[in-house]
């Protein structure tokens, strides 16, 4: 090893600056620079996902077939489900966490810079492979975001391949993502913060990156399977070869269950931020949240077969999963009963942030409340594979953890660009996404009691007035979101100057610090007493 | 913890090894697409070479990172802190690695308890089997499947069994170079090293072996054979695959002994390699009792 070519490359190391340009981006090892890359990612991906539920909305306007094929029907539903799931809602709260976990905990940045950096930029690649795949012979995937076999195998339409390896680098971004915030939490609190200290925030994103690490490996294997199935002469799904399509079912929703409580546990450590800030109170029960979230967590792995009442199973399994199911309420509503704890007789006021921080409490229980029904086994009989389903899992992925990820953007936003955002303009945004987004998912719960299926491009008559609500509700949900990007743009480019601390009631360490941040936050850490 | 090793921690500016590894991945998973979809067409196209490319540019990314890295270790950049960000980040990646085998393995189980004997009609599934393969009786290894492809089991001893006590010893001897190292015995570090990196290669080529004896006309036991050919060959391979990477690591590790790297307090990479090892080692032991003797 030659010292002067490392004495030369540490000097550098030391100076810390910034790099201009593109290279910026890409060799970053700057939580803030990484935290806004994953963010305007999942932005772009979220346009992108929606873009392709407008063509979606637009053919269920009217029954019949207007303007897509089935199959491309079918390629529409399949990839809005991945990008909305694995590009939208995964890396929007690894964003968060890369711009506020090491804020919040009184670190330099993140424990592995430059994992991080590569975790991210794997992304990227990932959907090209996936968005590609419309433009490719064989077709975008068409069996459904959950690719089932044997339609993902033995009906496959040849795009199984692309969407096995693209899935298995998005799980490799993941999988370094996850461990990465784990190593941050456990290695670089500040002193004096302990573990019970920490924000609720940091403690759901830590529970998070445990999740991630123990299911996004099984879902490595589950791909690698229906690849093997698919290419390579094997029998897992197949039983004629002694396997059984239900075990891919039981695999994958192994992974698939606690999959869900990834994309909404960080939602709840958001919301357990920005509510005791606009109610002026601390958090009510701050040890019974960390204990749900725990709960939560551990519960998620024993209650997968919930999703496969239908598909058949022992009685007892029936019976074991509808139980665990409908256990995991409990930790549930000790979460919204200390939301409601903390808002009770507290002075609130109802900045943005606080306006989805509400909505997001009662509509995320709108959606809990409808997993519940759908837990109840011989309920679920009736419900399997309808819009009621797609009602349920919009209700807690788009009111539940999209409105959380807008709460938290809206609150850190003065942390991050240094200015206030445009009020009117972000009330607007909110205001028009609450209404149409109602007008959009509410109806589907009726539908689906009516027992009209999900995944099809037609529908009975009866099914046309509500289906064309929903539409318009879709459209103008989808076209609400584009003030969002107005706001974002407009508070980077200028506004009224933000204080180090906007908020009146806001606690924390990143509060601590100028608005916006400083690239660098922490390279000594602060005291926590 | 006292503030001042907070104050050390090392944050590394910026980089572009993690870039050329994201653009590595690419070229692998979308040359592994095109290979896999212009095998199944019998067509040949480019997606072999994006392949190799692929794996080429992450070899080199993986050698000009961990020479930074190492670099930087050796200059004494790094604190007690970071050297625990590794252990812990090296320890969660283990795990993930585990439950990667879980869901093989995990297979192999719901088979063998469930789709196996419900075929055969256990359970409330007699018409099950009545109506689709009336002749089929459920058996664990799977010799014949329901549509008749008929195989042979891998019996335990011999080559497997062979194997087994190669890769346990390798463990020990993994396990006393790394007290050699802590030691500083230097040169019964080498020789530990030497040892177990050829226990590994020897592991490598009796598995080789034992590949061809399965696909040979007397076996016929093939990754097409039904769920027992199929959970045996993916889960023998993926443990394969991550014996080699392991051998690979502990040869880097050797070469860095030659070198003079590593003290006795301060060795992290040897010892995560070490964990690797015994991981490896750990999963051979789950293979070896529920693949072939169980
Ligand atoms: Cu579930």
């Amino acid at each position: 090893m030659t010292t002067e070519v490392l004495t030369e490359d540490l000097s550098e190391h030391n100076q810390h600056h910034k790099m201009t340009g593109i290279k910026r981006w890409l060799y970053t090892t700057n939580h803030k620079d990484i935290g806004t890359l994953y963010l305007w990612f999942s932005f772009i991906m979220f346009l992108t996902g929606g873009a392709l539920a407008m063509i979606i909305r637009m053919e269920l306007f009217q029954p019949g077939l207007q303007i897509v094929e089935p199959d491309f029907f079918n390629q529409l539903t399949t990839v809005h489900g991945l990008i909305m799931v694995f590009g939208a809602i995964m890396p929007a709260f690894t964003g968060l966490a890369n711009w506020m976990l090491p804020m919040m905990i009184g670190a330099p940045d993140m424990a592995l810079p430059r994992l991080n950096n590569w975790s991210f930029w794997i992304l990227p690649f990932a959907f090209a492979i996936l968005i590609g795949s419309f433009f490719m012979e064989s077709g975008a995937p068409n069996f459904g975001w959950t690719f089932y076999a044997p339609l993902s195998t033995t009906y496959s339409n040849g795009s199984t391949a692309f969407f096995v390896f693209a899935v298995h680098i998005m799980g490799i971004s993941s999988i370094m993502g996850a461990i990465n915030i784990v190593v941050t939490i456990m290695n670089l609190r500040a002193p004096g913060m302990t573990y019970m200290k920490m924000p609720l925030f940091v403690w759901t994103f830590f529970i998070t990156a445990y999740l991630l690490i123990a299911v996004m490996p099984v879902l490595a294997g589950v791909v690698t399977m229906v690849l093997t199935d698919t290419y390579f002469g094997t029998s897992f799904f197949n039983a004629a070869g002694g396997g059984d399509p239900v075990m891919f079912q039981h695999i994958f929703w192994f992974f698939g269950h606690p999959e869900v409580y990834i994309m909404i546990l960080p939602a709840f450590g958001i919301v357990s931020t920005t509510i005791p800030t606009f109610a002026r109170k601390k958090l009510f029960g701050y040890s019974s949240m960390v204990y749900a979230t725990a709960s939560i967590a551990l519960l998620s792995f024993i209650v997968w077969a919930h999703h496969m009442f239908t598909t058949g199973m022992p009685l007892f399994g029936e019976l074991f999963f509808m139980y665990c199911t409908m256990l995991i309420a409990v930790p549930t509503g000790v979460k919204v009963f200390n939301w409601m704890a903390t808002m009770w007789r507290g002075s609130m006021t109802f900045e943005t942030p606080m306006l989805f921080s509400i909505a997001f409490v009662i509509l995320f229980t709108i959606g809990g409340f409808s997993g519940l029904m759908l837990a109840l086994t011989p309920v679920d009989f009736q419900y399997h594979d309808t819009y009621f389903v797609v009602a349920h899992f919009h209700y807690v992925l788009v009111t539940g953890s999209l409105f959380s990820i807008y709460a938290g953007a809206y609150y850190w936003l003065p942390k991050w660009t240094g200015h206030m955002y445009n009020d009117v303009l972000s009330k607007w945004h909110f205001w028009c996404s609450l209404i149409s987004v109602n007008l959009l998912f509410f109806p589907m719960h009726f539908l689906g009691l009516a027992g009209m299926p999900r995944r099809i491009p037609d529908y009975a008559l009866q099914f046309a007035d509500f289906n064309k609500w929903i539409s318009i509700g879709g459209f103008a949900f989808g076209l609400s979101q584009l003030i969002f990007l107005v706001v974002v743009i407009k508070c980077i480019k200028g506004g009224e100057k933000a204080p180090a601390k906007p908020w009146e009631g806001a606690e924390g360490l990143e509060w601590t610090v100028p608005s916006p941040a400083p690239y660098h936050t922490f390279s000594t850490p602060p005291k926590i007493d | 913890m006292t503030t001042k090793e907070y104050e050390s921690y090392y944050v590394p500016a910026h980089s572009k090894w993690p870039i050329v590894g994201a653009f590595a991945l690419f070229l692998i998973a979308f040359g592994a697409g095109n290979y896999v979809h212009d095998l199944n067409n019998n067509s040949s196209g480019y997606g072999g070479y994006l392949l190799i490319a692929g794996f080429a540019l992450i070899i080199y990314m993986v050698y000009g990172w961990f020479s930074n890295v190492i670099n930087e270790s050796m200059a004494g950049r790094y604190s007690h802190q970071m050297d625990n960000s590794f252990r812990q980040g090296m320890s969660w990646f283990i795990f993930s690695e585990v439950m990667f085998f879980a869901a093989f393995f995990g297979a192999l189980l719901y088979a063998r308890q469930f789709a196996v004997p419900w075929l055969g009609g256990a359970g409330n599934n007699a018409m099950t089997a009545e109506v689709l393969w009336p002749e089929f009786t459920a058996s664990w290894p799977l010799l014949k499947t329901p549509d008749g492809t008929e195989t042979n089991e891998m019996g335990w001893y011999g080559l497997p069994l062979i194997n087994t006590v190669l890769l346990l010893t390798s463990s020990i001897t993994a396990h006393f170079a790394h007290v050699a190292l802590e030691q500083n015995k230097r040169s019964q570090l080498k020789v530990w090293m030497v040892l177990t990196i050829s226990l590994g290669i020897a592991f490598l080529f009796f598995q080789v072996q034992e590949y061809g004896h399965g696909y040979s006309e007397e076996m016929q036991l093939y990754l097409t054979s039904g769920i027992y050919g199929n959970t045996f060959y993916l889960l023998t391979g993926f443990h394969g695959m991550h014996v080699t990477l392991g051998v690979i690591m502990l040869t880097v590790m050797f070469i860095r002994i030659l070198k003079g790297h590593f003290t006795p307090n301060n060795h992290f990479a040897f010892q995560a390699a070490s964990w690797y090892w015994h991981f490896v080692d750990v999963v051979w032991v789950m293979l070896f009792i529920f693949v072939y003797i169980i």
